[in-house]
């Protein structure tokens, strides 16, 4: 288990990471997600040991591990560029970590070629170099530089150095961020299985919230330095705690409608059976819960059309001229552009955020009593 | 008339290269050809006729003490002046580049102190180095005789005078060295550093063979053939501090293709000396471009 409490870091004046709390069960599988410059790479580097905080701890198995270094927290990080040893072959490179750790140095230099006890040591590193590299798909690149290796066999080289000891935590600094499409797919798959296999505690920084929700156990969301939410996919989904994170999570970006600024909802939503709350609101409502019905009680005019095979987009100008995302079936035949259309939603996928804050408001279908 | 692509790429080509090239012809390749087949001459300057004499000055140059004097000489000078400066050059550059990081200023300073005897003209240097090592009224002597000790003489000393001159060389390179050398560790990516730290190479020690010196391969490559080269080629501080005196005892060999050419004239013979002297140089770059450029670069 690792908890990071309170955890602050200043660079001079900028305060990358603000009083960040996080806990990462044993085993679990947890993702920071977060735009360019939040701090994500900040806190791997803090939890593994190669920056310390200003303020606020990091425990592992409920011992803090401040005064720890790098090597005695025994932590494996792939990191956002490789960070491979160009000098080195591929197998050299895996077998660097337990070389430094398991060999001395007579065993790993040229005179371990010659004594009976180092060559022994020295091929049984190498047979567990043979075995990680074929876990990882590579075991006949393992002569070649990393000059000489594309992308993804960079990574999964960066990977099988990271596999090769056996550590308490695996941190993945934004490892598929150079893969084309099909081979991030796959190998999102194989790292999560990685996660199940290993048995090991994963922290997976991505900015890529499709990545974060389908690999991760619970996904935490950083906006600016801070923790804007912590809890699992589905939680991030169906009820983002503000604005910033209901815009961040999901594929197709959230549509936000503000409210009057007297208060309560647009009136476009007046029909929808959302008890209307009394200070200045702004309704996000995602495309795909938002559907052409035809007794919705939204109604707008058909302004563009875009064919997605699976499914169809719609944008929907309303009467009061705000534009709506919403999404049909594939097999939907929609009317002329331009004709009238009645949308429908359900109210539980109506999320209130409070106009000045950007703060959740529990008033969708569990009534308005609490900012009534 | 439309040209092909390839002939008008090769045009391209021949516009960019074609200049540097004649200059490099008529500046270097025939004036080198045309040495050559003067060191074969009895040729002496002024003179309005010349004899074909074989390989006799290569053969004097061999025999003669004097000439195998300044090739010595020159090697041991090099042998001296190469690796020092090189091994002072990295430590001065690891030591500034890590005090960068603590107080940015005065590291910017001591930079600038190593680096001067690079800017500065070393027939000027040369005065001060005069001044500094004269037998009694040079500082370093004053130095000596104020803690009881009889300095010697640095410079008309036969044992001593070119070990004086490889410090003053040393001296002259290791700022540039240090430049080079700055320049290819702040090059080095930060995550390798990060890398070996978490693979458990975090010590001074193992952090240098893991990361440093193989990521400056290139750096260091680069600069062995700049000291190489230069230590070859030493004859300022020759000419100005001894005049490859006393007794020939800190003759080079480009001070004696120097004498024999332009203070007795015998174009022929320093012909000769040039040539042999151009074969050093050749083969120093001819090492770094054959064997080791494709050793540093990882390819
Ligand atoms: N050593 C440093 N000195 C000063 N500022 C730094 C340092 N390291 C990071 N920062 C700043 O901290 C902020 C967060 O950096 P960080 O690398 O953690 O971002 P990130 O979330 O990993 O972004 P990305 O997705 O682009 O990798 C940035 O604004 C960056 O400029
Ligand atoms: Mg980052």
């Amino acid at each position: 288990m690792i908890e990071i409490d309170a955890v602050t870091r200043c660079f001079g004046e900028n305060t990358v990471l603000d009083n960040v709390s996080l806990v990462a069960e044993e085993g679990s599988f947890l993702a920071l997600l977060g735009p360019s410059g939040c701090g994500k790479s900040t806190l791997l580097r803090l939890i593994a040991g190669l920056d310390d905080p200003d303020a606020g701890c990091v425990r592992i198995k409920g011992r803090d591990i401040s005064g720890l270094s790098a090597v005695e927290r025994n932590v494996a990080m792939v990191f956002q560029s490789y960070a491979l040893y160009p000098h080195l072959s591929v197998a050299e490179n895996i077998g660097l970590p337990l070389a430094m750790r398991e060999l001395s140095r007579i065993d790993r230099s040229p005179l371990g070629r010659v004594f009976p006890a180092s060559r022994q040591r020295r091929s049984d590193t190498q047979a567990r170099v043979k075995k990680v590299a074929a876990s990882v798909g590579i075991s006949d690149l393992l002569d070649r530089k990393p000059g000489a290796l594309s992308g993804g066999q960079k990574q999964r080289v960066a990977l099988a150095r990271a596999l090769v000891r056996d550590p308490s935590v695996f941190l993945l600094d934004e490892p598929l961020s150079n893969l084309d499409a099909k081979l991030r797919v796959q190998m999102r798959a194989e790292i999560v299985a990685l996660n199940r296999a290993t048995g090991r505690t994963f922290i997976h920084v991505t900015h890529d919230q499709v990545e974060a929700m389908s690999m991760a156990d619970r996904v935490a969301v950083m906006l600016g330095g801070r923790v804007a939410q912590f809890g699992t996919p589905r939680e991030l989904y169906e009820t983002p705690s503000s604005r910033d994170v209901a815009a961040f999570v999901g594929t197709h970006p959230i549509t936000f409608v503000s409210g009057p600024k007297s208060g309560g909802l647009h009136p476009i939503f007046h029909g929808v059976g959302v008890p209307s709350p009394s200070g200045p609101v702004v309704i996000g409502i995602r495309p795909e819960h938002l559907t052409p019905a035809p007794q919705g009680p939204i109604t707008g005019r058909l302004h563009n059309i875009e064919y997605q095979g699976a499914e169809v987009l719609l944008d929907v100008i309303c009467d009061t001229g705000i534009t709506l995302r919403a999404t049909a079936t594939g097999d939907w035949q929609p009317p002329t552009p331009g004709s009238e259309i009645h949308l429908a939603c359900a109210p539980v996928h109506m999320h209130v955020f409070d106009a000045d804050s950007g703060a959740r408001l529990e008033a969708g279908h569990k009534g308005a009593a609490s900012c009534a | 008339m439309r040209l092909s692509r390839k002939s008008r790429s090769v045009l391209t080509d021949i516009w960019l290269v074609g200049p540097a090239t004649c200059a490099m012809i008529v500046l270097i390749f025939i004036p080198v050809i045309i040495v050559a087949l003067m060191s074969f001459t009895d040729y002496q300057f002024g003179a309005r006729s010349f004899n074909w004499v074989g390989w006799q000055n290569y053969i004097v140059m061999l025999t003669d003490p004097t000439a195998r004097h300044a090739v010595t000489n020159t090697l041991v000078y090099a042998a001296i002046v190469i690796p020092a400066s090189i091994f002072l050059g990295l430590i001065v550059a690891l030591g500034l580049h890590h005090l960068a990081l603590k107080t940015p200023r005065f590291a910017s300073g001591l930079r600038a102190a190593y680096f001067l005897p690079v800017a500065a003209t070393l027939v000027a240097m040369a005065v001060v180095w005069q001044m500094l090592l004269h037998p009694s009224l040079g500082l370093l002597n004053q130095l000596l005789a104020a803690m009881g000790q009889q300095g010697p003489a640095w410079l008309s000393d036969r044992g001593l005078v070119l070990y004086t001159l490889a410090v003053i060389g040393i001296w002259q390179s290791v700022g540039y060295n240090m430049v080079l050398f700055l320049a290819g560790l702040a090059a080095i990516p930060s995550d390798l550093y990060d890398a070996a730290e978490l693979d458990g190479a975090g010590s001074g020690w193992n952090r240098f063979w893991t990361v440093t010196w193989p990521m400056l391969g290139p750096t260091t490559l680069f600069v062995t053939v700049i000291t190489a080269t230069g230590a070859f080629r030493v004859f300022e501080t020759v000419a100005t501090l001894t005049k490859g005196g006393p007794a020939f005892a800190s003759d080079v060999l480009v001070y004696a293709m120097y004498r024999e050419g332009f203070v007795y004239f015998k174009a022929g013979y320093s012909s000769a000396l040039t040539i042999v002297f151009f074969l050093l140089v050749l083969l120093v770059t001819a090492l770094k471009f054959g064997i080791l450029e494709k050793k540093v670069h990882y390819k």
